[in-house]
């Protein structure tokens, strides 16, 4: 591959899929979006795509700032709308791959709406979820995703609203692809990427990661690695798994992989069947 | 550039305004409309869905008005030229979109075919309150271009325009329409499509590694290219460069002063005279000047029939283009005419940007209507009638008492003391 040929060079092989310009990121020592990052760049190599009709959006947050370091067309929307910005893409050019890259708080919370009904309308787009169970750009608010009786900024006295439950969610609104990862998951993160790029229609990956600055310190988890290696022990990898199932409690085990894997005709096989039965008369 | 024949229903129509948009949507190119259901404006949305297919576009209904704002610009950088229908409630709920509209520079048009009333309001009836929400609706420092057509003729010729008018200076363009126009039925001529002027997108075609997304041209509007070409495109809400990357930590080490929205705000203010487009008309010798908009223009036309039959000099002044706002015309008049008499569907609106612009050298009344209706000729003729003789200089605008106000708040509330 000719990213190979470029290490050779001492170049870094990922040169090609991040903007070396802005770098260096904003995210903090300990936080899971850059292996994220590393992991969708290895799998858009892994995928063989082309990246030239690849674009990535991304909405508000420190998720949000993904789509201004990868060197594809890049979106960077407001906050929430992401997914409705990438429906506008895709719908009007459907030779585009569009991936939405944006955080719990973004994609559940502000932008819920767009996330079940782009599911239910099966538009063709990769939702790449990071959830770190907080509002971390802005100061390490409760979230969504916070875990029942976890402490935030604005929950000083723990959460006490339930969490979301994000494949269960993706899942019953019609995504046709599933998978949830954590950051210390980074091979099978990858392989999951690669895969769900290539599967036509609405596809979530969720990817669990730690806040060192703001979920870890105010619940007094240690650092960046103390996450990690939470996650080493406490998690499980049950393919198939019922997305029932897959409820998240605070400091509880984790359940991995890949949950939904099913056919349902996108929203442009839909627009285009119905078309050709309008362009008859 | 013409008009696309495939795109143009030609044909002479008996139709409401509503339905006139949908199909000068279509004809001005407009390739993918994202919308949410809202009263007045839904036959805009059913017409446009039901001619789009046959000539490849697409209507998408959104799950809300969020979703259609953001995903028309979303489709505008996939090249194509979109627009949203929306009335007062939804409206609201697309403002943020709309500065991070003005920010990425997308060419796209809001149709608005405004109700009454705040909130809910009267879903059903008119009004034309939304007009300074058009001009200030987002936060932070923008332009954006307004028009207000009369009738469903114009709501074809109008929406056409609009489109010309977003692809060219590339900001969002807004049709500031209402029920009452909208729900009238008239004659509507689509011309054949050769007779279409319509206004190609601006798009690049340099050196593909000398492309910068926010270089401005002559006239400060940059050039576009479409997402899938191949150009890495950066675009952000972000305060950014010509390459299209945050700047804030360079403005922070003071590498650069630049800040891009003093383009976002000049390339509308310094081309207006080439935007805006007024109808005049009895102006020679008018003593007092009727300056009116949308359906307040085709009332203000009776009553200034019957003050010129008492004798009185009036002239008309429409503004079919309301922001940017005419300041040199306004100006210029005031400085000529004894008074301005504005008719409106608000408390007090565009009005006031009549008094800014006539720096106090007239007098300024306005006719207020609450809505859910149109004004009485009758009271735009007496107000007209009141500010020719009206001799002192009054350095506030004017609230002519209308029948219906004082019929209805006894010519309005007072505080009790």
């Amino acid at each position: 591959m000719g990213t190979l040929k470029k290490a050779e060079k001492d170049i870094h092989p990922m040169d090609d899929l991040l903007r070396m310009d802005r770098i260096p990121h904003i995210w903090c020592p300990g936080c899971g979006i850059g292996t994220a990052v590393t992991a969708f760049a290895a799998g858009l190599a892994k995928a063989e795509i082309d990246l030239k009709k690849t674009c990535i959006v991304s909405g508000i947050g420190c998720t949000g700032r993904v789509a201004g370091y990868v060197k594809l067309d890049s979106f960077h929307t407001t906050h929430g709308r992401g997914i409705a910005f990438a429906t506008g893409i895709q719908v009007a050019n459907p030779d585009l791959k569009v991936i939405v890259f944006s955080g719990d708080g973004d994609l559940i919370s502000i932008g819920g709406n767009h996330f079940i009904h782009a599911a239910r309308r099966n538009v063709n787009m990769l939702v790449i979820c990071i959830n770190n169970f907080i509002y971390a750009m802005t100061g390490g608010q409760v979230a969504p995703t916070t875990p029942l009786a976890t402490y935030a900024t604005t929950s000083p006295f723990g959460c006490v609203e339930p969490p979301f439950n994000i494949p269960y969610l993706a899942d019953s609104s019609g995504a046709v692809y599933v998978a949830r990862w954590t950051a210390l998951h980074v091979r099978r993160l990858t392989n999951s990427i690669a895969e769900a790029l290539k599967k036509p229609g609405f596809s979530v990956i969720e990817v669990i990661s730690p806040c060192a600055m703001y979920y870890s310190r105010i619940n007094r988890l240690g650092d960046g690695l103390d996450m990690m290696k939470f996650y080493h022990d406490n998690t499980e990898i049950r393919h198939g798994e019922d997305t029932k199932n897959l409820d998240i409690g605070f400091q509880t085990k984790i359940t991995v992989g890949k949950f939904v894997d099913r056919e349902r005709p996108t929203y442009m096989d839909s627009y285009n069947k119905w078309l050709s039965g309008t362009k008859k008369d | 550039m013409k008009a696309n024949p495939r795109d143009v229903n030609s044909g002479t129509y008996y139709m409401d305004g509503d339905v006139a948009a949908g199909y000068g949507a279509l004809a001005a190119g407009c390739r993918f409309i994202g919308g949410y259901p809202i009263t007045p404006s839904t036959e805009a949305a059913e017409t446009f869905a039901r001619i789009a297919p046959k000539a490849g576009a697409v209507f998408i209904q959104m799950e809300d008005e969020l979703g259609s704002i953001a995903s028309i610009m979303g489709a505008s950088w996939s090249g194509v030229k979109t627009m949203t229908i929306t009335s007062g409630p939804g409206y609201s709920l697309m403002m943020e979109a709309i500065g991070l509209g003005a920010m990425i520079e997308a060419p796209f048009v809001i149709l608005n075919i405004q109700r009454g009333g705040p909130s809910t309001g009267v879903p059903t009836k008119t009004g034309q309150a939304d007009m300074m929400q058009a001009r200030w609706g987002s936060h932070g420092d923008y332009e954006v271009i307004a028009i207000a057509p009369d009738s469903p003729q114009e709501l074809f010729d109008y929406t056409i325009k609009a489109f010309n008018l977003a692809e060219k200076y590339r900001c969002p363009v807004m049709i500031m329409s209402d029920e009452c126009v909208g729900h009238m039925s008239e004659k509507v001529v689509i011309p054949p499509a050769e007779e279409i002027e319509i206004e190609p997108r601006r798009f690049y075609n340099g050196p593909k590694e000398k492309y910068l997304p926010f270089k401005p041209d002559k006239d400060l509007v940059p050039k576009m290219v479409k997402a899938g070409d191949g150009y890495n495109l950066y675009i952000t809400g972000l305060i950014h460069d010509e390459r299209g990357y945050p700047i804030k930590n360079q403005i922070e080490k003071g590498k650069s002063q630049k800040l891009p929205t003093r383009r976002l705000v000049d390339k509308i203010r310094l081309n207006a005279d080439k935007i805006i487009e007024l109808a005049e008309e009895g102006m020679d010798d008018a003593e007092v000047v009727v300056v009116s908009y949308g359906i307040s223009y085709r009332v203000a036309i009776r009553g200034i029939e019957i003050a010129r039959g008492k004798g009185i000099k009036v002239g008309h002044l429409r503004l079919i283009t309301v922001w940017p706002f005419p300041d040199k015309k306004i100006n210029e008049l005031a400085s000529k005419v004894k008074a301005f008499v504005v008719p409106e569907i608000n408390y007090g609106q565009v009005v006031f940007e009549v008094e800014r612009c006539s720096h106090g050298q007239a007098n300024v009344v306005l006719v207020p209507h609450g809505g859910a209706g149109v004004h009485d000729p009758d009271d735009i003729a007496e107000a007209i009638e009141y500010a020719a003789k009206e001799k002192k200089k009054i350095r506030k605008v004017i609230e002519w008492k209308t029948r219906l106000e004082k019929f209805v708040f006894e010519g309005g509330y007072k505080l009790n003391k």
